[in-house]
């Protein structure tokens, strides 16, 4: 069965993967490590995570501006996610990182991805149609 | 967010791949933000020129960007990795690729500040315009004392706008999200520059909105308290204005025991190696207060201060240079503290700073420990008398 979460569309497009899901906001620039691409922060939810292929699904962005091209870097090394979802409202860095990737983004209300979105489920982002596709099996 | 004809026409690519893509780039952060229309901008200040930021992909990115794309607005750009006029041991690669973003941001147009203080070197516009700045305690401190519009940019969406002379008119360029939701009210006394930093971590944390309030907070102008607070809300948080004095309908409460986490978070090592300043670059004020803080005094640690070259030369000028040298000083211009390739761990294991932001990113990216310290005890403690 599947269901439907209504979003906003940032970047359009469309991607499907096993949701990656965190409710701490992340420094792209400061959390990333550059050699591995997993996340390298101990602090952090998702520390030793790899974001490839997956559906990342998070609050917004924090810190460094710079956060963009980490972004990019990620896209370029084949390690990006295929899509992203900011789970309350996609901020600048995320959206202009997404933008210059090519990564479809998303966004939506703190409370639908919290009840339906876990860590592990097959989802469906279609960006342009502004759904999130969630498949319960 | 409603594009004109031409802007639509830019974004379809009349214009060119490299303008095409400053419009998706400024299309995704208008509908992120909820803009109605793009707006002129009178200043664009970039972020990503060091390549210990923005790595690889950033250089080759810049270098096709730059190849056929030229700035519309008057644009100045962030620190690079190191010291123009100086000889280092940095690798070649490194210096190979600095040079390259070097000169990409070259053939775009911008100014090569090298700064990311440049509210403190360059002519400021008049209180409400528009303005687009990436380098976050930048953005911060100029909504915040200089009463300039930006929303806290990112490397890519500032150069969008560089390119365009565009930004969304969203956010912290709308008088209504200027005015802040939530008080922060510190119910002890903060004396220092470094406690104004941890304040300003506190915020950065726990605040979503993009403005916020302190209480019981008061300046002089000039005062290098605010430019330690836009920094370090800057580094932990998304908010991108602070408002001193104002009323606000939530209040949260920052105590001693706030400000402990805070501190046991970014105070990693009890001591350092070495002594390392500018994060942000350090401007005439901190100048002056280091001077006189020195009178009579030589560093016992080696000092690394990290200084734009207008401000380096400014100083030159007046003696300044020469006795805080004397004192042990050792300049680098051009660059910054954070995610500097010149203080690595195959040198050092942990280093002093009086910053915030600097020891976020010495610790997170350089995987340094750090002692966090005001300035004042700072050459109380690694000074001895001449």
């Amino acid at each position: 069965m599947n269901f439907q979460i209504n979003c906003r569309r940032i970047v359009g497009g469309n991607g499907s993967g096993k949701a990656l899901v965190t409710k701490q906001p992340i420094n792209f620039l400061a959390m990333i490590d550059t050699k591995r691409y997993i996340i390298k922060d101990r602090n952090h939810e998702l520390y030793g995570k790899s974001m490839k292929d997956a559906i990342l699904v998070f609050p917004h962005a924090i810190g460094s501006s710079v956060g963009a091209y980490a972004i990019y870097s990620l896209k370029v090394n084949g390690v990006a996610p295929r899509a992203v979802i900011c789970s309350n409202k996609a901020d600048i860095i995320t959206a202009s990182g997404c933008a210059i990737s090519n990564i479809p983004l998303v966004d939506t209300s703190e409370k639908a991805s919290s009840s339906y979105i876990v860590t592990g489920l097959e989802i469906i982002v279609d960006a342009d149609n502004k759904k999130i596709i969630i498949q319960t099996v | 967010m409603q594009l004109t004809a031409d802007e639509e026409k830019s974004l379809n690519g009349d214009q060119g791949e490299t303008v095409s893509s400053a419009y998706r780039i400024l299309l995704a952060i208008g509908e992120a933000t909820d803009a109605e229309k793009l707006v002129p901008i009178k200043w664009v200040h970039i972020s990503g020129v060091n390549y210990n930021t923005i790595g690889d992909s950033g250089v080759q990115f810049l270098e096709k960007f730059s190849s056929n794309a030229k700035v519309a607005v008057k644009t100045t750009i962030n620190p690079m990795g190191f010291d123009r006029n100086k000889t280092n041991r940095l690798s070649e690669n490194f210096v190979k690729k600095q040079m390259s973003i070097v000169k990409s941001f070259e053939a775009i147009g911008t100014i090569p500040s090298f700064t990311c203080i440049p509210y403190e070197i360059f002519d400021i516009p008049e209180k409400g315009s528009m303005v687009s700045f990436a380098e976050s305690n930048a953005a911060v401190f100029s909504n915040s004392m200089l009463g300039l519009l930006t929303n806290k940019e990112s490397s890519l969406s500032a150069l969008a706008s560089s390119v365009t002379g565009k930004a969304p008119l969203s956010d912290l360029r709308i008088e209504e999200f200027r005015r802040p939701k939530v008080v922060i009210k510190p119910n002890f006394k903060l004396e220092t520059e470094l406690d104004y930093g941890l304040l300003g971590y506190f915020a950065g944390k726990v605040v979503r909105d993009s403005c916020v309030a302190f209480e019981s907070v008061a300046v002089k102008p000039g005062d290098i308290k605010m430019k330690s607070v836009s920094a370090a809300i800057g580094t932990s948080g998304s908010c991108g204005m602070f408002t001193l004095g104002e009323k606000a309908e939530e209040v949260i409460s920052y105590g001693k025991e706030e400000c402990n986490i805070i501190k046991d978070e970014l105070n990693t090592s009890e001591d350092g190696d070495l002594i390392t300043l500018g994060s942000p670059q350090l401007g005439m004020n901190e100048l002056n207060l280091l001077d006189k803080l020195l009178e009579g005094k030589k560093f016992t640690k080696r000092c690394l201060i990290y200084c734009a070259r207008a401000i380096h030369k400014q100083a030159t000028q007046i003696g300044l240079i020469d006795r805080i040298e004397r004192a042990g000083g050792e300049f680098i211009c051009d660059s910054c503290t954070c995610l500097t390739p010149l203080v690595t761990r195959d040198e050092v294991d942990s280093v002093i700073t009086n910053s915030i932001k600097g020891a976020y990113y010495l610790n997170r990216s350089n995987r340094l420990g750090v002692s966090l310290k005001d300035l004042m005890t700072i050459v109380k403690e690694y000074t001895n008398q001449k």
